[in-house]
């Protein structure tokens, strides 16, 4: 091999416009795909996360009231439409609250862990339920206990009544008190009235799942609490099985206690609808990726078919003459091979170097994370064989080439 | 000359049919992703008023102090208490206090269910300020703002929706259950992004449906779409929250020059300052005052999804080009024997570098032709990629066409600088000798 490595290096010294394309299609290409690579996996991951919630049995229903209540009226329909839910053959528990996990947005608070305390300790999402919130949403209690009845307290619109007791996220309860000693502890969200943790759960995912979230994900308390501001959500827990039928029957329900409500169809629904919602821009970000990596895959692999075809073209005699002084067809394959393997080295060498820079940039333009090495590397392997997999028919054709062709003129 | 040359361009076109394909779909693919994208782009990060986004300005100012403001930013938006202040001040040609809310809407026949719409709370100067265009009627003066009248302005669209399109102008609509009497009717106006109500709104929402007074609003105790609270949250009631320091309220302020702005810029801060010596603040003045383009840069408007895609997109085009420049040198090196034969027959060398230019022109034709086709697929595709919202305002225009075709064939023609100009070196002797 070793050998073959001189001549072909003065070959490509006479093609240094077409050996630099070669090399520079390589390196953008490299850099480029690399990063797309790492995109597309920190998107799907993102998108993938778990929310905790039991997503196959639950549904989400938007409800706004129309026309003129009073809060007491609203309240009191809440609680008549609660029971009516309850009742439903293909519902297995429901709940009031003020948002639902990847709503997009909602209710956070900052929460301190001293009542005089000005710069918040974290912050967190705020789901308010009665005393079926747990098992309607299907979070797992780790430590501690649900609410009772008794607790569940009514908030008037734009009042702030801070219940006695909270549930939160073990990521929340690891927050504030990093030593697991949180049960039984006082919270202070932004109020010197302090709610007092009775129950941790094992996850419960934020309203929002974007960028500013990030610093606090999983950060999220529950507190036993009615709220009637514009509206209400109700979660409904579907007997297992059985989600299709609630979809159905929940709204024709509502609608036969009181007409006089809105259900946002563009808001709520199933879980699979809220995960398209929340994460379309993800999803399709991953797509476009995914597309752009393959075609510019398969647009070097063509430049790289396209010129090396030429070349062998250009070479017909000399390859013939080196076949008339003996070279086999094997030498001619390999002498094409080797001439693409150091091009492809050369490209993916400043290939690595784009990526990296890249990389970089957007970090410090698009908050990105790191690009890990592996990806660096899976990246110059591919782009390696992808050159190899290119030249091949060419170099096949070059090697054969008779031996005649070197007494011919052309 | 040239259109000869162009003819035999489109001839060779036909010639060496796979490498000729290869450079035409990657100009395709390349220009098509590039445009596909600059499409969104475009939309996202225009300016929604461009006759008026300078003398358009957001006040600011921080009533949160350095313990609790966003990383020494002012909030977004201001407090009851500071918009009032600032409206009663008349510091400005025109100011206008707004606020985005959602109400509901009974329809008068019992077999269609009630519906939300969406509007604004707004004082009169906004429709002057903004240039809403009337279809009907006409917006409100300073009188119905202090007489806290109970009258609304309906889009064109809202009003199809209720009244079917006619002259309402008078007439009564009911919203979350009291009745408001239409004084105006606007003409469609969308502006995209949004950027008078980023707070408590998005950039790319759908058309809004109606504006009310916003004293009207406030009595009735419309909620806005969002708000944001610092300190501690002791409210018993709507009172009690107006009052405090939770901001959601945005404010615009007309001024037409540079010295207004800065004397406008001076009374912010001479307000802050009072506040400060009044107690209210326990801070120095802490004020912004940012012009349109400025507010909406600063509250990134353009989704990051839309600028990494056009970045990409364009990498992606610039590869093409990489990849087309090889090509272009195969193709025509490959005629080396040709060109031979016409410089010897008298063409000068600019002559052969002036065809092979040309001949990339239509190369580089061909290619966005495929790329028109392409970025019509794309852009009808963009809805994978963006919220809705946003995918609706992807659109092919005419500028759009022209630019796709113009970009192609002018980077095509500049990646074939090198090729044409390594055609027009070939040496006439050299080559008829070895024929």
């Amino acid at each position: 091999m070793s050998m073959h490595i001189q001549p072909i290096l003065a070959a490509l010294r006479r093609h240094k416009a077409g050996t630099v394309l070669i090399a520079l299609q390589i390196a953008l290409t490299l850099a480029i795909v690399c990063n797309a690579m790492f995109i597309i996996q920190q998107r799907l991951a993102h998108l993938s996360e778990p929310t905790g919630v039991d997503e196959a049995n639950l549904l989400v229903i938007p409800n706004q009231w129309a026309g003129h209540m009073s809060p007491e009226q609203a309240d009191a329909q809440v609680r008549t439409d609660l029971v009516a839910l309850r009742q439903l053959p293909s519902v297995s528990d429901a709940s009031p609250s003020d948002a639902y996990p990847l709503s997009g947005g909602g209710w956070d608070n900052f929460i301190m862990r001293k009542p005089e305390q000005l710069t918040p300790t974290t912050d967190a999402s705020i789901y308010l339920g009665d005393e079926h919130m747990l098992d309607t949403l299907g979070v797992k209690l780790i430590a501690g206990r649900n609410f009772n009845a008794a607790e569940v307290v009514y908030m008037a619109p734009r009042q702030v009544v801070i219940p006695s007791v909270v549930i939160v996220t073990k990521a929340l309860a690891d927050h504030l008190y990093p030593d697991g000693s949180a049960l039984g502890k006082p919270i202070y969200a932004m109020s010197t009235t302090p709610t007092v943790i009775v129950g941790i759960v094992e996850r419960l995912q934020r309203q929002g799942v974007s960028q500013w979230n990030k610093a606090y994900a999983y950060e999220s308390l529950l507190w036993p609490a009615r709220q009637d501001a514009t509206g209400v959500y109700y979660i409904v827990h579907a007997k297992p099985g059985q989600l299709a039928d609630a979809m159905r029957e929940v709204p024709r329900a509502l609608y036969a206690q009181n007409r006089l409500r809105i259900i946002d169809p563009d808001d709520g629904g199933s879980y699979v609808q809220i995960r398209k919602r929340i994460y379309d821009s993800d999803r399709g970000m991953a797509i476009l990726l995914a597309i752009i990596s393959a075609v510019l895959l398969a647009i070097t692999a063509a430049g790289i078919v396209g010129l090396t075809s030429f070349w062998v073209g250009q070479r017909r005699k000399q390859i013939g003459v080196r076949r008339a002084l003996g070279a086999t067809r094997g030498d001619i394959l390999s002498y094409f091979l080797t001439e693409n393997l150091l091009i492809g080295i050369g490209g993916v060498a400043v290939g690595v170097v784009l990526a990296i820079a890249i990389n970089l940039w957007m970090v410090t333009q698009f908050e990105m994370a790191r690009l890990s090495l592996i990806y660096v590397g899976i990246g110059v392997i591919a782009l390696l064989a992808l050159g190899q997999g290119a030249v091949l028919a060419p170099a096949i054709r070059a090697s054969k080439v008779s031996p005649v062709e070197a007494t011919r003129s052309v | 000359m040239l259109s000869y040359y162009l003819h035999l361009g489109l001839r060779s076109l036909r010639r060496n049919p796979v490498l000729t394909g290869l450079m035409v779909m990657a100009i395709g693919f390349g220009v098509a992703a590039s445009m596909t994208t600059y499409s969104i782009f475009r939309a996202v990060s225009g300016n929604p008023i461009p006759d008026k986004s300078a003398q358009l300005f957001t006040p600011q100012v921080d009533g949160w102090g350095p313990q609790q403001n966003i990383k020494g930013e002012p909030p977004a938006a201001l407090s009851y208490t500071d918009a009032m202040a600032l409206q009663r001040a008349h510091k400005a040609k025109r100011l206008t206090l707004l606020y985005g809310m959602s109400m509901s809407v009974v329809p008068e026949s019992s077999n269609s269910l009630p519906f939300a719409a969406n509007g604004y709370a707004v004082t009169g100067d906004f429709f002057s300020m903004f240039e809403v265009p009337f279809l009907y009627g006409d917006g409100w003066d300073s009188g119905a703002d202090d007489g806290r009248a109970a009258t609304v302005v309906l889009s064109e669209e809202f009003n199809r929706k209720i009244f079917g399109g006619a002259n309402s102008v008078g007439r009564e609509v009911t919203l979350d259950g009291h009745g408001y009497r239409v004084v105006g009717v606007t003409r469609h106006w969308d502006p995209k992004p949004r950027f008078f109500a980023l707070f408590n709104g998005s950039p790319f929402q759908q058309p809004t449906d109606f504006y009310l007074p916003f004293n009207r609003a406030v009595d009735m105790q419309v909620s806005p779409n969002g708000s944001s609270c610092r300190g501690h949250l002791n409210f018993s009631g709507w009172d009690d929250w107006m009052h405090s320091i939770c901001v959601w309220v945005t404010p615009w302020v007309e001024l037409d020059n540079a010295t207004d702005v800065t004397s406008y810029q001076k009374f912010l801060e001479a307000y802050a300052a009072d506040q400060q010596h009044a107690g209210r603040f326990a801070w120095a003045p802490n004020v912004r005052l940012r012009d349109v383009m400025q507010w909406l840069d600063f509250q990134q408007v353009v989704p990051p999804e839309s600028r990494i895609s056009l970045l990409l997109a364009l990498g992606f085009f610039v590869i093409c080009l990489v990849n087309t420049i090889g090509l272009l040198l195969a193709k025509f090196l490959r005629r080396a024997s040709e060109i031979g034969v016409r410089r010897a027959l008298g063409a000068s060398r600019r002559q052969v570098y002036v065809q092979y230019l040309m001949e990339a022109g239509t190369v580089g034709l061909a290619g966005g032709v495929l790329g028109l086709l392409l970025t019509a697929a794309g852009v009808s595709g963009v809805g994978l990629l963006f919220t809705p919202e946003i995918a609706r305002l992807a659109h092919l225009d005419l500028s759009l066409i022209a630019l796709t075709l113009l970009v192609a064939v002018f980077a095509t023609m500049a990646a074939a600088f090198y090729p044409a100009w390594r055609a027009a070196q070939v040496q006439p002797a050299w080559q008829l000798k070895s024929n």
